[in-house]
């Protein structure tokens, strides 16, 4: 398969799974990483499982994040992560941010969520992250 | 040109397999190497579908007429591949591409794919590749091809060279007359949608629009259609898609058609070899000593930049 060359941007789904409607979190991040140099693609609000693992296939992407505030995230994250294994064979590596209690975080890191960002995080560790995280699956 | 069987990767497109076809525009998108030898192999499949340019100013309601569009065209049965281009940062290179957040479907319809992409630097409303990704596709087995442009000002007519049907999209109180008589984009419609027509003022608009299509046909005698639709209710959708069949039906059939097809390769063509001529220019720029020497004497005021040009030039040629 075709190898990313140097000069092509990194590419970044973010989407939020669920039924809450608060997108200001997730807004923020696509624009932090929109001005880090990556092409974020916004799938916005309410998207199933399946929904973003098809657009995750569709757009190519190097990095997914998912944003949750409704407190579904031990229901809705494992199962994209299954899909997504499922669809893709490879790991798209999957990041998260949201309102999210520590014991579940330290469930969903062993379940494959490869970091956690809760409320407070700094701009600049979530796309020093998404770099790494995103140049490891490129 | 022979049709063969292709091998490989552009087997796996042509059968479906839509992480292959994913994989390929990423690698036509970033110029990689891999694009060439597939690109070569699906052209012959290319060429033959409609490619539907949607253009129009920020916020006229590309995205929903494209996710409405698409529903109508799956409801007859026909497959969609869409391609929608937002604008690349050209501070950051960076871009967020939101096109998605209007688009609603089945997510296990396989007769829909939708693909985002970034300007990367390129004036005039679509990407340097936004063609080539139309080509994949359409070898992949997509009926119709809808283009969504960024969103466009007045000379933002690229797509010209990339849709066989090219719909301009406006909405009521963006100008009066003289603003149809302009150069650029209204040049280029095939079909005019005046959206958001459950606002006041799109008589307005649709009468100015057949007041500007009256004046004159096209160079190619075709006299732009105008429809009205509106995305809330919705209404006009099918009379929309009615409006862009038609004008692929009279192109297919108009005498100046077979030219304007050339005439469109040729300059892609052109397009292409003044690319891969500047790329290699910069490239023996930044690294062969004797081009740098002459850029020396440009630098001194011995030579001129257009005789350095001359000199490059006569050198590439081998």
């Amino acid at each position: 398969m075709p190898t990313k060359s140097r000069r092509s941007p990194l590419r970044v789904l973010i989407a939020k799974p669920g039924l809450d409607g608060h997108d200001r979190g997730a807004k923020v991040v696509a624009r932090a990483l929109r001005d880090a140099g990556m092409e974020v693609i916004y799938a916005g609000l309410r998207q199933t499982p399946e929904e973003i693992v098809r657009a995750a296939v569709e757009e190519d992407v190097d990095l997914i994040g998912l944003s949750i505030l409704s407190g579904a995230h031990m229901a809705l994250f494992p199962k994209v992560l299954k899909l997504l294994q499922k669809e893709t064979g490879t790991k798209i590596p999957v990041f998260a941010g949201g309102i999210i209690p520590d014991e579940d975080a330290r469930r969903l890191r062993r379940l494959g969520i490869r970091a956690i960002f809760g409320p407070g995080a700094s701009l600049n560790e979530i796309v020093h992250t998404a770099e790494r995280l995103a140049r490891g699956s490129a | 040109m022979t049709r063969a069987r292709p091998s490989g990767v552009a087997a796996a497109i042509v059968g479906g397999d839509r992480r292959a076809l994913a994989k390929a525009i990423t690698a036509v998108e970033s110029g990689d190497e891999s694009a060439d030898p597939l690109l070569r192999e699906l052209f012959p499949r290319t060429g033959k579908v409609p490619v539907v340019g949607l253009a129009g100013p920020l916020g006229v309601g590309k995205s929903s007429l494209i996710n409405l569009l698409t529903a109508h065209l799956r409801a007859a049965g026909r497959s969609v591949g869409i391609v929608a281009v937002d604008p690349s940062s050209p501070f950051s290179g960076g871009s967020v591409l939101g096109d998605r957040i209007r688009f609603e479907r089945k997510a296990d319809d396989p007769g829909v794919f939708f693909r985002s992409m970034a300007s990367r630097g390129a004036a005039g409303g679509v990407a340097a590749s936004t063609r080539d990704v139309a080509r994949l596709l359409e070898a992949a087995g997509f009926d119709i091809i809808l283009v969504e442009t960024v969103g466009s000002g007045q000379v933002d007519v690229a797509i010209r060279g990339v849709a066989t049907t090219r719909v301009v999209i406006l909405v009521p109180h963006l100008g009066d007359q003289v603003q149809t008589l302009k150069a650029g984009l209204f040049e280029i419609a095939d079909v005019f949608c005046v959206n958001k027509s459950d606002l006041p003022g799109s008589e307005v608009a649709e009468r100015d629009l057949a007041e500007l299509a009256s004046l004159g046909p096209a160079p190619d005698g075709w006299r732009p259609r105008i429809v009205r639709t509106s995305t809330v209710g919705p209404s006009g959708i099918p009379q929309l898609w009615t409006a862009i069949e038609a004008h692929e039906r009279y192109v297919a059939d108009a005498p100046g058609h077979a030219a304007e097809v050339r005439r469109r390769l040729e300059e892609e063509i052109v397009g292409r070899v003044r690319d891969l001529l500047s790329e290699r220019v910069a490239e023996r720029l930044a690294t062969d000593p004797k081009v740098r020497q002459l850029v020396d004497r440009v630098v001194a005021h011995e030579l001129d930049p257009r005789s350095a040009a001359d000199r490059l030039l006569s050198t590439e040629r081998r």
